[in-house]
């Protein structure tokens, strides 16, 4: 079992008034090679929840294991679990700082005591694993549009060779097509490689796309932790705690309460429209050609 | 839970300290102080020591409060002790320990430098307890208005102050957040000789400078847009005005710094050495 | 008398080099042409770098037109006597919640564009409470900003701008860096506000969601307007706005889908009720 959260319970600012729980027993088991989602609503704890997965924050209680260790014993080298599970913030531009690109993306691995060469060599790499213009290599970072120095942060990350990818609200800020664009590549690193990756994200659509497991948190704790299908198919639960499905849910409901018999488990537009056109043909209606 | 942080900490309460003209707060401490260098006998600590406790009780802020702002002076506090008892020479020598040598002149001065420490310290805090980083702006604002006359940038500075005080929270939190990203990345900050750690610096100073500048050219064009164009012009919203009270204030301070000072100077009144 | 107009605007960018010396520009704005009618609800549309957030700047005269004219209420934004009042006609609120807060304290940051524009002390008081209630944000209105959240801080914003009184809001991507609730709290504060106040609204952005009650909406990729129209016309065109990297709510898309597999539907749908009302119209 790549990660496992045993009773994890952490608690803000302990005995001052602003104490506050974030995390409440949380027992999860995270494979390797999964494709996770993380939904919740703001302060639910999804983001303190990540921050836990490499050992940024420690909890107040309870166990994290990596790969079968308790993160947590006597000299257990955080430094080198932060190589294997590795944490992309939301807007993770804001963490660039060096001359050129090119030299911010090897920070990782000079980190990780790697020699120069190969810093590099790992760096053109993730780059090239992002979608990144080779043109742009030895510019100022600071000199990229949005979305390159996102991808250039992320690279980063990637860098490090880590076995597991967190990203946090990866798409916040982008247009339309700079979302699909970040979301298709994470999702072709997942089927290239044997990363597990963590998404946590507000865009239902988005994540009933590409995920084959969601974990939505509520208050401190896990709600729901199962299929997409299975998880959005609560969507009247999801919107008494301000979560929302993807919009086909809704239409799907509304279309079988209407009296067409429907699918109601599809979350995306293509599923949507397969289930309703072979509805329609069964009660007999006709095609008008092709538009 | 950073963005909780003050600066000079303001301890909310409604008490008739916390509702005077922060002018009234900034021009009496300002005597107060003035009157702690003034003193030559005891006399006049002790009625300084009377005029503090009776300013603390009416500002209904815990006494505990107070001396925690001591907290982190006991160092200074204790160097200047120290300092002033072995190294002063005259009067007679109390203790004499190898070639250290306590005397009479050195215990007074070491002693008095302490009291005058501590209750610089608390009367400040005091001042501060009791007015919000705004009011104090505002008040710096309107005291050193006469100097607008020789064109000095009194409104600008206030604005930058206030404006300050306002993104202090702000840059704190994010510096947190850009640490954070980059432990993430491998980045060690705490080992290494003193070269390592500045080194090690750079990744949380660079992002964060370019933040800084990113907001507050953000800002300015916020407040462009908001028809921001200088100080004329400006009317205020929560405008400074004296009131009665703050006549009184100022009335028992000056009172007080009269009396102290003439006692603290010119009365003869020795306890011992003291 | 059209509250915006711009006849054949065009905006550059200086292109510097490392030495700050200018090599050359950056069309932002190629030739737009737009009429804006008062009281109306305007969206503007498109993909990071089609130059939108440029358009809005020139309306409130943070920048001006390299060649061609900007009008604000008839005002041209190149007078500089101008400046202020077409600032206070056309307010503004921006993307980040935090750098447009100044005040510690929320009445205070609503009260500083009605400082600016030396309205007498009193009025300031009334003009605040009025803009809070307006938001909604009366409740907290001796809190602090850093406590609250973006969608709050946005809403403290847009009350700022209101307290200005202005003819004219233009909100430049208001929602881009909030969640989804805070998102709702943001669009309906500004619907309450229009049906309330009867302000122009020029709301730019890319989520197409939030432009479904727009009066009209513009498009805009490469510094051109490319598509005008109702939603209704905007959202029927599901593939070119695909081309101009935007994107179509669920319900439009499916609708689309549907249509490209034989079954006629009308095009543009915009709500789960219409699509439903059609689908068992065809059943």
């Amino acid at each position: 079992m790549s990660i496992k959260l045993e009773h994890v319970n952490y608690i803000y600012s302990p005995e001052t008034a602003y104490e506050k729980q974030a995390l409440s027993d949380i027992c999860l088991e995270i494979p390797q090679g999964q494709f996770i989602g993380v939904i919740g609503h703001t302060g639910s704890g999804k983001s303190t929840l990540i921050q836990h997965l490499n050992g940024l924050i420690r909890a107040t209680s309870g166990v994290v294991y990596y790969e079968g260790r308790n993160i947590y014993e006597d000299g257990y080298p955080l430094k080198e679990l932060r190589s294997q599970v590795g944490l992309v913030f939301q807007y993770p531009e804001h963490q660039l700082f060096e001359i050129s690109v090119l030299k911010d993306v090897c920070f990782g691995p000079a980190n990780q005591g790697l020699p120069e060469e190969e810093c590099v060599a790992r760096a053109r790499e993730a780059l090239e694993m992002v979608g990144f213009p080779e043109k742009y290599y030895d510019q100022s970072p600071f000199e990229l549009s949005g979305g390159q120095k996102r991808r250039a942060a992320i690279a980063g990350v990637l860098a490090m060779h880590p076995r597991v990818l967190i990203l946090d609200e990866p798409t916040a800020g982008l247009d339309p097509r700079g979302r699909d664009d970040i979301l298709n590549q994470i999702a072709r690193l997942h089927q290239q490689s044997e990363m597990t990756v963590i998404l946590v994200s507000h865009s239902m659509e988005d994540i009933a796309k590409y995920v084959e497991r969601i974990i939505v948190m509520n208050k401190s704790s896990v709600l729901y932790d199962g299929k997409p299908k299975e998880v959005f198919s609560h969507y009247q639960e999801l919107e008494a705690v301000g979560l929302a499905a993807p919009q086909v849910t809704y239409i799907m409901h509304a279309l079988k309460e209407s009296g067409i018999a429907v699918d109601l488990s599809a979350t995306t537009v293509m599923e949507a429209a397969d289930s309703i056109e072979a509805s329609l043909k069964k009660a007999g209606k006709e095609t008008v050609g092709t538009v | 839970m950073i963005r909780d942080i003050t600066i000079g900490q303001y301890y909310p309460a409604n008490s008739i300290v916390h509702r005077l003209d922060p002018r009234v707060k900034i021009m009496c401490t300002l005597f107060y102080l003035i009157s702690l260098f003034l003193f030559k006998s005891v006399l006049g600590y002790a009625i300084a020591l009377l005029f503090l406790s009776f300013c603390i009780r009416l500002s209904k802020v815990p006494f505990k409060f107070i001396v925690k702002g001591l907290k982190p002076i006991i160092m200074l506090l204790m160097i200047t002790v120290i300092f002033n008892l072995f190294l002063t020479v005259g009067g007679d020598t109390l203790i004499q320990i190898w070639k250290l040598r306590v005397t009479t002149e050195g215990l007074r001065t070491a002693v008095f430098m302490a009291v005058r420490l501590i209750f610089l310290i608390m009367g400040s805090s005091l001042m501060t307890f009791t007015t919000t980083p705004n009011a104090l702006t505002d008040g710096i604002e309107k005291l050193l208005a006469p100097l607008n006359i020789v064109k000095a940038p009194v409104h600008e500075v206030a604005m930058m102050m206030s404006i300050a005080l306002r993104f202090i929270p702000i840059l704190l939190e994010e510096t947190d957040k850009i640490m954070k990203a980059q432990i993430a990345r491998g980045a060690d900050l705490e080992s290494g000789n003193i070269i390592q750690k500045a080194k090690s610096m750079i990744p949380i100073l660079v992002p964060l400078f370019v933040s800084a500048f990113r907001r507050a050219s953000d800002l300015a064009m916020a407040m462009e847009a908001r028809c921001y164009h200088g100080g004329e012009g400006r009317t205020k919203m929560k405008p400074l005005v004296y009131r009665k009270r703050d006549a009184a204030a100022y009335a028992i301070t000056l009172v007080y710094t009269v009396t102290a000072v003439l006692v603290g100077r010119y009365v003869s009144f020795h306890i011992w050495i003291f | 008398m059209d509250i915006v107009q711009t006849r054949q605007l065009i905006f550059d960018y200086d292109k510097r080099d490392d030495e700050g010396k200018v090599i050359g520009h950056h069309r932002a704005i190629d030739r737009v042409d737009i009429d804006i009618e008062r009281g109306q609800f305007i969206a503007i549309l498109g993909h990071n770098g089609s130059g939108k957030s440029t358009l809005a700047k020139h309306i409130n005269a943070i920048l001006v037109p390299t060649e061609g004219t900007v009008w604000v209420d008839g005002k041209d934004t190149r007078d500089p006597d101008e400046l202020w009042n077409i600032r206070q006609t056309a307010g503004m609120v921006f993307q980040n919640p935090d750098n447009q807060i100044i005040g510690t304290v929320v009445e205070e940051d609503v009260g500083f564009g009605p400082e600016n524009l030396g309205v007498p002390t009193e009025e300031i008081w009334q003009r605040v409470e009025d803009s809070l209630k307006a938001v909604g944000m009366m409740e907290y209105r001796s809190h602090s900003p850093n406590k609250l959240s973006g969608g709050q801080k946005q809403r403290v914003a847009i009350a700022g701008v209101v307290a200005m009184r202005p003819k004219c809001i233009v909100l430049d991507e208001p929602t881009a860096m909030l969640d989804p609730n805070g998102r709702k709290e943001v669009l309906e504060a500004v619907e309450e506000l229009r049906k309330r106040e009867q302000v122009t609204v020029i709301l730019i952005t890319h989520y197409m969601e939030e432009v479904i009650g727009a009066d009209k909406i513009f498009v805009m990729d490469k510094g051109n307007v490319v598509m005008e129209g109702s939603p209704r016309e905007i959202f029927a065109e599901v593939d070119k706005l695909k081309e101009y990297r935007l994107d179509v709510p669920q319900v439009t898309r499916l609708a689309d889908e549907l249509e490209k597999r034989g079954f006629p539907l009308s095009r543009g749908i915009l709500s789960i009720e219409e699509l439903v009302d059609e689908i068992c119209r065809l059943n």
